[in-house]
């Protein structure tokens, strides 16, 4: 049932600067530090979650986020 | 030149004998350098040379003596192997060399003695790892310490060229002060004109570089072992060291010992070994901090016969990092001794990262109130609880050292922070510090 291709998402931390979009869009991968900064939950997207994250990136007003393949296995 | 022969006769250096690297006396110019080395080894030419320099280092087992430990030769293959694919296709070809003697590590100074004593060994690397990996251009990237180390530099560069060694074009650099400034993506960023601050990786140095060149940056220590591998092969420079850390290295031994200074050991050398080799302790110790700033406490008398190796520390709970030992004497608090280095790092994060600007400030904090005040449990905790918040959360390693540092001090000196959350701080912490932490003037920014 798996997806041939599975996704995670990265975080750039340089170009974070803490909008909290992403925890907002997204708050089952990702809550926010005490400073503001998104933790990430490690491991792949969930399938049933990707459209939510695709989302999440795609409203990053830094371009901080992406979501990017992962070889599966 | 006639003082320079390129029949290389000279006898090599007995394969046992230390030191390897740095000649005890006065620094060595380029005869004195060849007559105690012999000629430089045939430049590594085509692909076969290239291939055969590399073999030869992966064979030694040398692995970076800068701080991260990472096998020599993969490196250089890496950026052999983007150099090459990117000649043929639509990519930029060739390749960079920076040889990376900007030490800013406070506790260190060995890269210093090592350009200071040696500039030809580093200068010899420079040639052939340049040669081995095709690079047209190489930089040797120093820190501003000593004024007038550039100038020698330079003029050891001329002194080569005029005796018609083969090599490459070396400029020399000074990188500005500061910790992450030697960073390997930070000096790549400033020679490519930007601040000298890391870079988000992918891409790395290796796969893109300066100029968009596939670089390798590599340890001036390092360089200096491949001209000696590349003389006297990968068997010779294994007869000291061990299977699992084979080789020398320079060592910066401070703190509690009879002669704080440079020293090359063989990797390995128990740690108690190592302080007699510095003159023995000079008051009781209690523990030893290893690998500098980004590396770890290690407790004595029961970690005297950890093996001072990249392996041997790092299952100790610490690490090799760039070879510094520093001996903390027992009349010293562990706590006051870590919040103090706490305070200096945060002041020199590159506050890029978030989690590094902020959660760096806030770990010095806590442990600054552990150390100076204590009775405060929920301070312990909330100090425990940012760790995790800050490890590997950067675009570089940076923050991740000053984590695992206060990892292993909570570990290390969990007794003194049971008594500090009881009865408040030790006598011991108003002592004067023992970890040198440069004071920038300014202050903190």
């Amino acid at each position: 049932m798996s997806p041939a291709v599975s996704r995670v998402l990265r975080l750039n931390p340089i170009a974070c600067d803490a909008h909290g979009v992403c925890a907002g869009l997204l708050p089952e991968l990702v809550t926010l530090d005490p400073w503001g900064y998104p933790v990430i939950a490690p491991g792949p997207v969930p399938a049933e979650l990707e459209e939510h994250a695709r989302r999440a990136v795609a409203s990053c007003p830094t371009l901080a986020l992406r979501l990017e393949r992962q070889a599966k296995g | 030149m006639t003082a320079v022969r390129s029949n290389g006769t000279a006898e090599q250096l007995p394969p046992g004998q230390l030191p390897r690297l740095v000649a005890p006396g006065a620094p060595l110019g380029l005869e004195a350098h060849l007559r105690r080395y012999g000629a430089l080894p045939p430049w590594p030419a085509g692909p076969a040379g290239q291939a055969q320099l590399i073999a030869s280092v992966e064979r030694a087992g040398l692995t970076g003596r800068g701080g991260a430990a990472f096998p020599t030769a993969r490196k250089m293959r890496a950026v052999a192997g983007t150099a090459a694919r990117a000649g043929r296709g639509r990519r930029r070809g060739g390749a960079v060399l920076i040889a990376n003697g900007a030490e800013s590590e406070p506790a260190s100074g060995k890269d210093a003695i090592l350009l200071r004593q040696s500039p030809h060994l580093v200068l010899d690397g420079i040639a052939l790892a340049a040669g081995a990996v095709g690079a047209a251009d190489a930089y040797l990237c120093v820190d501003g310490a000593d004024p007038g180390l550039a100038g020698r530099l330079l003029a050891a560069v001329a002194e080569r060229e005029q005796a018609g060694l083969p090599g490459v074009a070396v400029r020399v650099v000074v990188v500005p002060e500061g910790y992450v400034t030697s960073e390997e993506s930070a000096l790549v960023n400033f020679l490519n004109g930007g601040p000298a601050v890391p870079l988000y990786v992918p891409p790395r140095p290796f796969e893109r570089g300066v100029g968009g060149q596939a670089t390798l940056v590599n340890n001036v220590e390092t360089l200096a072992h491949i001209a000696l591998i590349a003389r006297y092969g990968p068997g010779w420079f294994a007869a000291v060291g061990t299977p699992a850390a084979p080789g020398s290295a320079l060592v910066t031994v401070g703190g509690a010992v009879g002669r704080p200074g440079v020293y090359e050991i063989g990797l390995g050398l128990p740690a108690s070994e190592l302080i007699e080799l510095a003159g023995g302790p000079s008051a009781p110790l209690r523990a030893i901090l290893a690998g500098g700033y980004f590396g770890g406490w290690v407790p004595l008398p029961e970690a005297a016969a950890v093996p001072v190796s990249p392996p041997g520390l790092r299952s100790a709970g610490a690490s090799f990092g760039a070879g510094v030992l520093i001996a903390l004497p027992a009349a010293c608090c562990g706590l006051a001794e870590t919040a103090r280095v706490l305070r200096y790092l945060a002041g020199q994060s590159a506050r890029q990262c978030g989690p590094c600007t902020f959660g760096l400030p806030a770990i010095a904090d806590a442990l600054a109130h552990l150390a100076w005040r204590g009775r405060d449990e929920r301070a312990a905790d909330w100090l425990r609880s940012l760790l995790p918040l800050v490890d590997k959360r950067g675009a570089c390693h940076f923050p991740d050292g000053a984590v695992a540092l206060v990892a292993s001090a909570l570990r290390v000196f969990a007794g003194d922070l049971e008594r500090h959350l009881s009865q408040g701080p030790c006598p011991d912490a108003s002592r004067p510090a023992v970890l040198p932490v440069p004071r920038p003037p300014g202050g903190r920014r």
